[in-house]
């Protein structure tokens, strides 16, 4: 693939830039002569036409919602209103700097201030944290509080373990090494859910606190959330609920009422701000009151009518982010909630359930569903029972009919796993589209296995070898 | 909101038929009756386009701070972003992608990761560069638990001169990894003072500029620091007329990369660059693209040395980073394309010419000097008569600047910062000038 570098031609340029006025020789004498680069970077010398166009083609090369169906399991990859987009671009959001006085930022203020209200709400939960600049950013964050609260009562470092179900998400064991915790993993049931025996024994008195996934990363909803965190608080633990899956149950039910103490929003997942992608995305984090004196701060408070900064909290465990997170995806998912309000993010819960079940009623009579029964937003399959064909086989396949592939390979508990999550946003046309690329390609698999594991075919490149990758890194132009 | 949601009463007729239930609540009854919400939660009705859009608009209007010229840094700085950027970003089949798990479908996320990489590692003088953090800020703080794991060492010295903004960030990060924070403080110059490196030490921190736009001396701090790592947090942008810090043995060097080309957006989001030498690229966090070759021996990119990320070595990975920052990346990639070697010189000189202009006719006025005599770049802190009644009086006049108060957390009283970037005419500057000469 052609990169950016492979174009152009040397002293070309893509972009006006005002002159200085006196000479680059003069200027650079500003520099002591130890600290002044004496070679310019190596960078790409490109005329404007020659820029766009390269960047056209590598977009040409990808796939995102926009291009089509897009079902990657845990990353509700819903479409994306434009209307946000437009929003995030006005200039008095896009070009305010942070560091201006709170009477000069009162509208960014108010746009922080609202959607903190109405995600309190949501979680049903009374205090939040907008500084997490994504999910993972969120664990981190709940993960620090845990620690501030058990050490400001002397129950840290005695209490050092965070319990994992074994289908938790990397981030989650990832976030809590960070700091310092030590992850115990939980099996789970044949149903796919906590283990309640398992829980018990695990609780003791060295547990800081539980992660769980809800519903969990299988698409099941646990059943016995509320026995789940009983035990924990009653064990003197903690509950960190992962919120990546909200969209399962957005307006139908409430973390809070769960028995959650810290709650993160994945705001590029449920709330429809662009993946990017990679990123960015938010992770705002709701908390109980217990944990309410520790979050980071400033917060945003409102008096009378004027929004205000407020480091009114000496126990807090600080920041998180420089700054106020990522503002402008915060702004895109406040956006989204203004025009769905109760009536759409309930619409958007059934919707997600509804297309995930179908999926699941016409996928299970042609491959393997481990975890049998009802399903929120996702649901897992296997690909085990296909010859020769592995899971990695029907993703690429799956490319040759149109489609983004699913998840592969998580949740680690089911072998061979295709984690596939529709989302609300796609035509009933286009799910039945998937279920019959599906179909054929199980065919395929038995009478033209070749055909499903050299795929994909019709790709911009063939399969790639990440071994390669791997063995000899190659990370940059020489 | 039905334009979001395709889902005609047919085809959900249709579809609860196939699954075998009657009605949309049946497929909510594994939550038990007494956890499920009914009624309002937000309380809000719902809405059309144009109302949102209304609604949101006014509140845009009410932050009147893009109405001030901003001579505000600190770390963020007011360059300009050709239009080209904004309009790349906007290609549906980039911004809508997520990341790049399936390489085959998402080459060109792929390839200009592997540009931007490229051209980080050429700016900064490494060898291995990832796809992005959140901002600059984590980024140095995963550099700092970088070094703890490399070195086991428990201290971290971070200079005095640091923005409190990524300063309180770091804290953070360290307190919850159990390191200690000790300050290295600054001269009469503005720059950092390093004399003795304490046993345990896993990590030195230099910035540069620094928080008061000083140019630092990094010769010979790798030297001293025995095993424990030299990390250097950059302005990209300097960079441009500064030694890469690689040329003064960095193992580390992290950066904020909003000024290539990234709006302000009131903080968020920013990009994180993080940028190391070869020894450490299994310890570095973060997403990474690597060149490799298709079935058919054609190049192509894939997402590589996943081994060290938390989706497979969860909690031995060397972070739990997994959505990062990519969109800001790719406008990196971008910018830098667009402005090129020379472009991203001028720029560089044109915003340092900027800012000592200004200096030089501040300094001349009766009470006004620099707070400190070491060579700077875009920024210089200015000591004020009155510099609470000085940041008041440019700002009625309409500008912008660091105030007293985000100076104080570094021991400095009675100055304001001032920052500069090739946007800033001579119009402004006159404005400036003026108001601190009363004129105005
Ligand atoms: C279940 C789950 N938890 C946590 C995360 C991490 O979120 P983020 O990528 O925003 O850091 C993800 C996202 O991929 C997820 O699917």
């Amino acid at each position: 693939m052609a990169t950016i570098y492979d174009r152009g031609a040397p002293g070309r340029r893509a972009a006006s830039t005002p002159s200085p006025k006196r000479g680059a020789d003069e200027l650079m004498a500003l520099i002591p002569e130890d600290a002044r680069r004496d070679k310019l970077p190596h960078l790409p010398q490109v005329s404007q036409p020659e820029l766009v166009r390269h960047y056209t083609a590598l977009s040409r090369l990808n796939y995102g919602v926009d291009s089509g169906f897009y079902p990657l399991g845990s990353c509700t990859m819903k479409y994306n209103p434009k209307l946000n987009e437009d929003l995030a671009r006005l200039p008095g959001f896009a070009g305010l700097h942070p560091g201006l006085s709170a009477e000069r930022s009162q509208g960014a203020l108010r746009a922080l201030w609202e959607l903190g209200e109405m995600l309190k709400r949501i979680a049903g939960m009374p205090a939040i944290t907008l500084q997490p600049a994504a999910g993972a950013h969120g664990e981190l964050t709940g993960m620090l509080l845990l620690k501030k609260y058990f050490q400001e009562r002397g129950e840290y470092p005695a209490r050092h373990k965070v319990l994992l179900p074994d289908s938790a998400h990397g981030t989650n064991p990832a976030s809590a090494a960070m700091v310092g915790f030590k992850v115990v993993s939980l099996p789970s049931t044949s149903r796919g859910t906590v283990d309640l025996e398992a829980l018990n024994k695990a609780l003791d008195n060295e547990v800081a606190g539980i992660m769980l996934t809800v519903p969990n990363t299988l698409g099941i909803f646990e059943d016995e959330i509320a026995e789940i965190t009983r035990l924990v608080h009653t064990a003197g633990g903690l509950t960190y609920f992962d919120g990546a899956n909200l969209n399962s149950f957005l307006g139908r039910a409430l973390p809070g009422e769960m028995g959650a103490d810290i709650f993160h929003f994945n705001l590029h997942k449920t709330f429809s701000t662009p993946h990017g992608g990679g990123g960015p995305g938010a992770g705002p984090l709701a908390v109980s009151d217990t944990l309410a004196p520790y979050l980071p701060l400033p917060d945003v408070v409102l008096e009378g009518e004027e929004y205000r900064l407020s480091w009114d909290r000496s126990q807090s465990i600080g920041r998180v982010h420089p700054y106020h997170g990522n503002f402008l995806v915060s702004l895109r998912a406040l956006a989204y909630i203004l025009l769905l309000g109760d009536e759409g993010l309930k619409e958007v819960s059934a919707g997600a359930v509804l297309a995930a079940n179908y999926l699941r009623a016409k996928l299970e009579k042609v491959f393997q569903l481990p975890y049998a029964g009802l399903c929120k937003h996702e649901f897992v399959l296997s690909g085990q029972g296909l010859g020769d064909v592995r899971t990695v086989d029907i993703a690429k396949r799956l490319m040759d009919y149109g489609f983004h592939p699913p998840t592969v390979y998580f949740p680690l508990i089911v072998k061979e796993a295709l984690m596939v999550e529709p989302t609300e946003t796609e035509p009933l046309e286009i799910l039945d589209a998937f279920v019959e690329a599906m179909i054929r390609i199980a065919d395929e698999a038995r009478e033209q296995p070749d055909t499903v594991k050299q795929a994909p075919h019709t790709t911009p490149v063939r399969r790639l070898n990440e071994a390669q990758a791997a063995r000899q890194p190659v990370l940059r132009l020489p | 909101m039905g334009e979001y949601i395709p889902h005609t009463p047919e085809d959900i007729r249709h579809m609860l038929e196939a699954i075998g239930v009657s009605d949309i609540q049946d497929l909510f009854t594994d939550i038990t009756e007494e956890l499920r919400h009914e009624g309002p939660t937000t309380g809000l009705p719902s809405r059309d386009e144009a109302w949102v859009r209304n609604y949101v608009q006014r509140m845009a209007d009410s932050s009147t701070g893009t109405e001030l010229v901003p001579f505000l840094g600190g770390g963020l700085y007011d360059h300009y972003s050709p239009s080209v950027v904004g309009h790349i970003l906007s290609r549906g089949e980039l911004f809508t992608a997520y990341t790049p798990y399936q390489a085959e479908l998402s080459q060109g996320t792929l390839t200009w990761m592997f540009e931007f990489q490229t051209m980080i590692c050429e700016l900064t003088g490494m060898d291995v560069a990832n796809s992005s953090m959140y901002d600059g800020a984590t980024a140095l703080a995963e550099a700092v638990l970088c070094a703890h794991r490399a070195t086991k060492g428990t201290t971290v010295l971070v200079p005095r001169a640091l923005s409190p903004w990524v300063r309180a960030v770091v804290d953070t990060y360290c307190w919850g990894a159990g390191i200690k924070v000790k300050e290295v403080p600054y001269g009469e110059d503005g720059r950092m003072q390093v004399d003795d490196i304490p046993e345990g030490t896993c990590g030195l921190i230099a910035a540069q500029p620094n928080y008061f736009g000083c140019i630092e001396d990094l010769r010979g701090l790798k030297e001293q620091l025995g095993k424990a790592l030299f990390i250097v947090s950059v302005n990209p942008v300097a960079l441009a007329v500064l030694e890469a810090p690689g040329k003064f043995g960095a193992d580390i060097v992290v950066g904020e990369g909003q000024p290539l080309g990234i709006p302000f957006g009131f903080g968020g989001p920013l990009l994180g660059l993080f940028a190391a030498r070869e020894e450490h690229l299994r310890r570095m966090p973060g997403r990474v693209s690597g060149r490799t070759v298709d079935a058919e021996g054609n190049e192509g990119y894939v997402m590589a040395l996943q081994t060290r990320e938390q989706h497979i070595r969860r909690e031995k990975a060397t972070s739990n980073i997994c959505t990062n920052s990519a969109l800001c990346a790719l406008a990196a990639t971008v910018y830098l394309a667009a402005q090129g070697p020379e472009g991203l010189r001028d720029v560089a000189l044109a915003s340092m010419e900027r800012a000592h202009e200004l200096a030089k006719r501040l300094e001349d006025l009766p009470g006004y000097s620099l707070a400190f005599g070491g060579p700077y770049f875009n920024e210089f802190i200015l000591r004020c008569p009155d510099a609470e009644g000085t940041a008041r009086k440019l700002e009625q006049a309409g500008i912008a600047v660091l105030p007293p108060s985000a100076l104080e957390p570094t021991g400095v009283e009675g100055a304001i910062g001032v920052a500069l970037t090739e946007r800033r005419t001579d119009e402004e500057l006159d404005l400036f000038v003026s108001v601190l000469e009363g004129g105005n």
